[in-house]
């Protein structure tokens, strides 16, 4: 390998300057970037320099430069969401302020309501009671027509939503299902108060099933709350055991967990946490799931 | 190496059989003045192309008080697009679809019949340039003032000059990138406020944007932007045929090409002699710098004004014009051969099968616009849950529906469900007409959102049109209560499997 000539010589072949460099015969043609390139290519370079003192970019022990505007992104999302909240305000406070009614009335107050409530039933509701309000065993279904608590009334939802269900909240909704297990009733009690209860909703009951005893336990044990009719009771959330819905389940097995143990769901007393106007919206937002009456 | 080396280089190398390098260094035209026929024929078509382009947004069309008076408006925050009469909703966008179906059919269409009219009279590149060039020559002078100019030394005289054309060129740039922002809001008020600076800064922005493009395109980049830069070019040569008219040069007329001297002395003598007299006033006055006689070429944009060059020509000297004019292939082949021309066939499956797509296009474009509906229904399932079974053992479905009012006036709706009473059928507003069914009032040009439910009683489950059927279908009408007007959307009613009492 050796350098034979500094004078850039033009190849014959191509008629190109080649560079001058020579290795065992073989020389390289001189074709160098397209200017235009080139100088895109050098003002990215001072472009970067401008960006490093500009915004965040090196690097430091604990920190980093955090350029001479400031900038992070963090803050843009946090004065975007501040922009949001003040463009809401005006329409929060008015629903914080409007009944019911009011809200029913006006149009615009209402989709803005039902939007809220979505947005605030994604984000605290939905993890029990599902996407939908479809719910799941233990925890109500929202979009049928049964109510434990109330009848479904705004009011009602708005009572629940913001007190809770067995919360620690002073005026939470209370109402116990006992444990019958616990030495009140005995085994065959329970098996057949159980079959009793199910033949209520017109499910399919074992021939060799006692439902006179069934019927005798029902009226001495669970009447009291759940109704002579079995119809249950909205103040004391306890369900109607003739309808079709089961919080639960419908096997018998189900029915003789619940009696022997007890039952007792727990809801948050969303007060404490959500402002009362998001509290509307929810229920606002509930109803139109179609557990409406 | 200069460019005229490198020029000379590569044809040497093409000589030899050596493939032309990729990249050639561009040679800067100067294209001269010419008048005639297809000349005044790029006036006309520049002055109302760019007319339309200028002026169109300031056209008024009374929609009454619910909507904007411009005639053709793209309203970007309201999310609606006016043209005179007709308005298009975002949901409607495939309007737009069949729009680009008839611009590229109708584009092979001229491409049939005259090659690269679109290139050469209509694109927006040619237009403008063409603009630049007529600006440029104004200024500085026809093309042997220029080239002179460009070799010179710079002199107070022609700085101004350059001054005052760059000045022209970006007012005119300025204006085109103005003219753009004032199709996506009001017109007469966008003006105001981009004058008194309180314009909005995204409508600052595109003017910026568009005032470069248009500088730099028509400007600088010309010609190149259709050799280099254009797919339309490629496709173009792919589609083309035999029968299709083209600028063409006439070889068994215009060869042996010689000056006048020179061939009418081979014509005494009987020797054979071209009309061709070599006097490049073809290459001059052409805005992609090619020499026509060379064939049909790929940078050739077909705008024909190399055919009012050589007929002035012709004129001059006596001689028949049309040595270039619009011919077809088939007739270039024919007189190579001594044949005489045929008749330009304009009717052929090529063409016809263009101007059928068209006429189909076209007409199902005009029949879903005449039957739009005014009103829209959209209809979405709950996913989750998918049913819901009620206390006495119904089971009931719910839609979230939207409607969607067309019209500039306030509208009452009901939906009603085939296959269900009303008593089945409830809104979550709760409001019903006369009828029983849900009642939905809608404002001028608005959608509203709402949510619907439809209960089947424990006794017409299974009812369906098959016992084991889970999903059976089910249709929405929503019906205008004052026009009657029906809109019909399908979807499905489901319920659990297998149940059935």
């Amino acid at each position: 390998m050796s350098v034979t000539s500094h004078e850039h010589e033009v190849d014959a072949a191509t008629g190109t300057a080649t560079t001058g460099h020579e290795w065992d015969g073989i020389r390289e043609l001189n074709t160098p970037l397209p200017k235009w390139w080139l100088y895109i290519f050098y003002a990215t370079i001072v472009w970067a320099l401008g960006y490093w003192v500009v915004y965040p970019a090196i690097p430091l022990a604990s920190s980093f430069t955090k350029g001479v505007i400031n900038y992070s992104s963090r803050a843009e999302v946090t004065a975007e969401v501040a922009q949001l909240t003040s463009a809401r305000a005006p329409m929060v406070a008015q629903l914080a302020k409007a009944s019911f009614d009011e809200i029913q009335k006006d149009t615009k107050l209402l989709t803005f309501a039902r939007a809220q409530g979505k947005a605030a039933f994604g984000d605290n509701c939905a993890p029990c009671h599902g996407a939908g309000g479809g719910g799941s065993k233990a925890f109500p279904n929202l979009a049928d027509d049964d109510w434990l608590w109330g009848t479904g009334t705004l009011d009602d939802i708005q009572t629940t939503l913001t007190h809770g269900i067995r919360s620690t909240d002073p005026q939470t909704r209370q109402g116990n299902m006992p444990a019958f297990g616990d030495g009140v009733l005995k085994p065959a009690e329970i098996s057949a108060v159980a079959d009793y209860v199910r033949s209520l909703s017109v499910l399919d009951v074992d021939k060799t099933a006692d439902l006179k005893l069934g019927q005798k336990v029902f009226a001495e044990n669970c009447a009291a709350c759940h109704g002579e009719d079995a119809r249950g009771n909205h103040d004391l959330g306890s369900p109607n055991l003739t309808d079709q819905i089961w919080l639960y389940g419908s096997d018998k097995a189900t029915i003789v967990e619940g009696i022997t143990k007890g039952r007792g769901g727990m809801m948050p007393n969303w007060g404490e946490r959500l402002d009362a106007g998001t509290i509307k919206a929810l229920a606002v937002y509930v109803r139109t799931l179609g557990g409406a009456r | 190496m200069s460019v005229k080396q490198e020029q000379a280089r590569e044809m040497e190398l093409e000589a030899a059989g050596v493939d032309a390098p990729l990249y050639a260094s561009r040679q800067q035209i100067y294209p001269a003045a010419v008048s005639g026929r297809f000349r005044k024929i790029k006036w006309i078509i520049l002055v109302c192309t760019l007319g339309v382009y200028y002026f169109l947004p300031f056209i008024r069309w009374d929609r009454g008080p619910n909507a904007p008076s411009q005639a053709v408006l793209i309203d970007m925050d309201h999310h609606r697009f006016y043209f005179f009469f007709i308005e298009i909703w975002p949901q409607e966008v495939y309007y737009i679809t069949g729009l680009l179906i008839l611009a590229a059919v109708t584009l092979f269409l001229m491409n049939a019949i005259a090659g690269r009219v679109w290139c050469g009279y209509l694109c927006p590149q040619t237009v403008w340039t063409d603009l630049f060039f007529a600006v440029e020559r104004l200024i500085e002078g026809d093309r042997r003032e220029r080239m002179l100019k460009a070799g010179q030394k710079w002199t107070l005289e022609t700085i101004a000059q350059a001054v005052l054309k760059h000045w022209a060129w970006l007012m005119i740039a300025w204006w085109t990138g103005g003219a753009w922002v004032l199709y996506f809001s009001d017109a007469p008020t966008l003006v105001y406020q981009l004058a008194t600076f309180q314009g909005p800064v995204v409508a600052y922005t595109w003017i910026a944007i568009l005032t470069f493009t248009t500088y730099f395109f028509a400007g600088f980049m010309r010609e190149q932007v259709c050799t280099y830069m254009c797919p339309w070019p490629r496709i173009q040569a792919a589609l083309t045929d035999e029968w299709a008219l083209n600028v063409t040069y006439r070889y068994d007329r215009g060869e042996p090409r010689g000056s006048l001297k020179k061939n009418d002395a081979l014509r005494e003598a009987g020797a054979p002699a071209g009309d061709c007299v070599d006097c490049h006033q073809c290459v001059y006055v052409c805005p992609t710098g090619v020499d026509i006689r060379q064939g049909l070429q790929i940078d050739c944009i077909q705008c024909g004004l190399c055919i009012d060059a050589c007929d002035t020509v012709m004129d001059k000297l006596g001689r028949p014009t049309g040595l270039i004019g619009y011919d077809t292939d088939i007739n270039v082949k024919r007189r190579e051969i001594g044949q005489a021309a045929l008749k330009p066939r304009l009717i052929r499956a090529r063409t016809l099968l263009y101007a059928a797509v068209i006429a189909i296009v076209g007409g199902i474009m005009i029949g879903v616009l005449a039957t739009r509906h005014d009103s829209g229904l959209a209809v979405i399932h709950d996913r989750n849950p998918l049913f819901v079974r009620l206390s006495d053992g119904g089971i009931r479905n719910a839609y979230t529906l939207r409607l969607s009012n067309k019209l500039p006036e306030d509208r009452a709706f009901e939906i009603r469900v085939d296959g269900f009473a009303p008593d089945d059928v409830a809104s979550a507003s709760g409001k019903r007409a006369d009828t029983g069914w849900p009642l939905f009032t809608v404002g001028p040009d608005q959608t509203l959102e709402d949510r619907l439910f439809i209960t089947l009683s424990r006794k017409a489950l299974g009812r369906g049109h098959d016992h084991d059927e889970d999903k059976r279908d089910i249709s929405f009408r929503l019906i205008d209560l004052r026009s009657g007007a029906q809109v019909k959307v399908k979807d499905h009613f489901i319920q659990p499997e297998g149940e059935k009492r």
